[in-house]
């Protein structure tokens, strides 16, 4: 991997197992009474956020705050309707603080690669999320959860289900689970997937009920109900029924497959409270993964020279992995 | 008034010829032409081509004379070779009344480095609902033939009947910008593979072509002249070469960085490449190339669109859209015509002069270079390779997508009614 994460496309297979390794030995810090180590003292984390996320950003300041890196949390508000202070000014007045690595949220797909492509700053950039094109950290999280409870994952099949169109979580995702090895099979109607997606290298499907039975894992994705309103599906009630996932739906699924969604989810919408609450849901684990995979991506991006993530997992403290769930996250 | 004598320029590429430029026309054309007091220039290996006439350019004035002024814009297009452009009317105010396109119409002349013939707004406003006072801006001084709501499309099928209809009066064209506005909302780069897996919106070509196709059935049906802008799809050229078939009025023009650019640049999320329409995929270049060829496409016009640097400093949702093209339009078609072998000079000086000239009804533009025509002259070093500077320019903008690219060619003079705009490549 570079100096950067923008895209999870950008994580060779060596890499990504880098970061799932060096995430299950920082895992265990979550159970120990003091939840910090010293690898990041001293270095500075900047939370860049220009669209709210608190979920995604607390789960990053948890992260370098259990590596002892000093976090600036700057929240720039601004949408390309009613510009605010430019991305460049805001990035130059970091870097004029001696930012570290920058965690930026944005709501414009590429504005990390511009921050990171600019000159404006030197630190590491880490993408946590832009416009409706990638969420690189979730995807790994996604990554680091299903090969806790599935292994390695080549041949694995893996269903996301909903609003593709829209979801920097499912292009994350198809990206990296391709990289480890799985199979990925985008469901969701005609209208919410992107024109070109027969060459992403993926299977697509418009019919959930045929993708439940194969999979090894099932992410449901966000679907806004005020989509509706632009005609990408007819009614909330409608689009329920033909892609949520339900109890009944559920019970197709092998004994081992696992339900996961990156949150926020609207219940009764693209899936059920039943299905939510299920044994089979590791809706909340992936949240407690969300900080060790982040403090995977901090502390190799951060720690060492440039080359970090070709360099050997940190030795961390070792301890049996448990689901206690500490932050949220969201995509 | 002094005149030149330009020395062994091949005309439209042909053989080493003189030419005498007196008193504003061609005054003779021949071998070994006597100096008899006109100042000689050197044009030996330079092609000598019709001064070239743009359709299509912004000069921003008035009220964006940060980004380009009349007299700025008039300066980059003498150094393209150009000594007609038509001005765009989505200024502010809007060019929809005799009273702007009257004042763009003077600051040109006061500028003097190239003629300005100002394109009146189709409706007021550029808002698509009135149309404006068409027949007042044909009868201003600016002599208004094109109109044009650039920037905008006129979506609404009956005013652009109407539109179409009306300026028949005075001899006038409707310029259409070609753009379904509810299927490119919030759009920003051209929908396909790529802009599915860059998380940006997409420009279908259906938005474009759709509309195309609709103005040329309205055009064949009320007996009107239609000029498509900016055609950038493979199907909108189907589409044309189809409604010529039929014999109907439609002509239609191609932007230079759609004959050489490609959609995939949009993967740098460098706003540079953001433009309306937007860059295409490289069928789509094809196709343009070969309609260009085939007279399927009239014209080249630049599409001229600058922008101050903040607007394109920014991230790509939030930048403006358009491209710089004066100062590098006659290379680009070299690069992408001339040398691949599509079109000779006596093609580029067609589909660069005489045919914008025609279609914006201008008498003294796009004219042979013949004895008693007007000396509008441009000399061009096809020879010549550089590479794209982009603070190496008149405009005031410099969003130039060609930075760093090496192009061929160097337009080393321009003579408007006989007298030099540009000499040695620098504006005289």
């Amino acid at each position: 991997m570079k100096r950067h994460l923008l895209s999870a496309g950008d994580l060779t297979r060596d890499d990504a197992e880098l970061v799932l390794r060096t995430a299950e030995e920082l895992r265990s810090l979550a159970d120990r009474p003091i939840k910090k180590l010293p690898a990041l003292r001293g270095r500075t984390v900047v939370n860049l956020f220009f669209e709210d996320s608190t979920r995604t950003r607390i789960s990053f300041e948890a992260a370098a705050k259990r590596l002892s890196a000093d976090v600036i949390n700057f929240s720039a508000k601004g949408s390309s309707l009613s510009k605010g202070e430019s991305l460049k000014d805001t990035a130059l007045t970091l870097e004029a603080m001696g930012a570290d690595a920058v965690v930026v949220r944005h709501w414009a797909s590429g504005a990390p690669h511009l921050l990171a492509n600019s000159g404006w700053v030197r630190s590491s950039v880490v993408n946590a999320g832009d416009g409706t094109h990638e969420h690189p950290t979730q995807a790994l999280l996604d990554a680091f959860t299903l090969w806790r409870h599935l292994g390695n994952l080549d041949g694995r099949r893996v269903a996301i289900v909903g609003d593709v169109l829209h979801s920097r979580v499912a292009r994350s995702n198809a990206l990296l689970l391709k990289t480890l090895g799985a199979e990925v099979t985008l469901v969701a109607p005609p209208t919410l997937l992107p024109v070109g997606v027969e060459n992403w290298d993926v299977e697509t499907s418009y019919d959930i009920d045929a993708v439940l039975p194969k999979a090894d894992a099932v992410m449901m994705l966000r679907v806004q109900r005020e989509r509706m309103n632009a005609a990408f599906f007819p009614s909330a009630r409608e689009y329920s029924r033909r892609y949520g996932l339900d109890g009944r739906r559920m019970g197709t699924l092998q004994d081992h497959t696992l339900v996961m969604h990156p949150g926020p989810m609207i219940r009764g919408m693209e899936i059920t409270a039943d299905v939510a609450d299920s044994d089979r849901s590791v809706i909340v684990e992936q949240v407690t993964n969300g900080v060790a995979v982040r403090m995977a991506v901090l502390y190799l991006l951060l720690s060492g020279n440039e080359s970090d993530f070709g360099r050997t997992a940190p030795a961390a403290p070792a301890a049996d992995p448990t689901e206690h769930p500490t932050e949220r996250d969201d995509a | 008034m002094s005149s030149y004598l330009i020395r062994g320029a091949r005309i439209l590429g042909g053989e080493p010829t003189d030419l005498l430029l007196q008193d504003g026309v061609v005054a003779a054309v021949g071998t070994d032409l006597d100096a008899a007091g006109a100042e000689v220039v050197d044009a030996e290996g330079l092609v000598a081509l019709p001064g070239l006439v743009d359709l299509h350019t912004h000069l921003r004035e008035p009220g964006r004379e940060d980004a380009e002024t009349v007299d700025t814009g008039t300066r980059a297009a003498a150094l393209g070779g150009f000594t007609a452009v038509h001005a765009m009317a989505n200024t502010d105010p809007v060019a929809d009344t005799a009273g702007v396109v009257e004042q763009v119409w003077r600051l040109g002349r006061e500028a003097g480095h190239c003629d300005v013939f100002p394109v009146g707004a189709v409706t007021v406003g550029l808002g698509g609902e009135r149309l404006a006072e068409l027949g007042a801006m044909a009868d201003s001084a600016a002599r208004v033939r094109v109109f044009s709501d650039d920037g905008k499309c006129v979506s609404d099928a009956v005013l652009m009947r109407r539109a179409l209809e009306y300026v028949k009066a005075f001899d006038g064209v409707v310029a259409q910008h070609a753009q379904e506005p509810r299927l490119t909302e919030e759009a920003q780069m051209n929908e396909g593979e790529l802009s599915g897996r860059l998380g940006l919106r997409g420009w279908p070509a259906v938005a474009e072509e759709a509309i195309i196709a609709r103005d040329c059935l309205l055009a064949a049906h009320v007996g009107s002249r239609l000029h498509v802008c900016h055609v950038s799809t493979a199907g909108s050229v189907e589409i044309v070469r189809w409604a010529k078939s039929k014999g109907w009025n439609v002509t239609a023009e191609a932007c230079p960085h759609h004959l050489l650019l490609t959609d995939d640049l949009a993967a740098t999320y460098d706003p540079i490449y953001k433009v309306n329409p937007p860059l295409r995929s490289a069928t789509d270049v094809e196709a343009l190339r070969a309609g260009l060829a085939d007279g399927t496409i009239d014209v080249v016009a630049t599409d001229h669109a600058p922008h101050p640097h903040e607007d394109k400093d920014c991230e790509w949702q939030a930048a403006a859209f358009g491209m710089l093209g004066l100062e590098t339009a006659l290379s680009v078609v070299q690069q992408t015509m001339v040398d691949t072998g599509l079109l000779d000079w006596a093609g580029v000086a067609q589909r660069m002069s005489a045919r914008p000239a025609e279609i914006g009804r201008l008498s003294d533009h796009g004219r042979p270079l013949a004895v008693g025509e007007p000396a509008n002259v441009v000399l061009y070093d096809p020879a010549y390779s550089r590479v794209v500077d982009p603070t190496e320019t008149a405009s005031l903008s410099r969003n130039n997508p060609y930075a760093g690219l090496t192009l061929p060619g160097r337009v080393v003079a321009t003579f408007l009614r006989g007298r030099p705009t540009v000499l040695d490549g620098k504006l005289s």
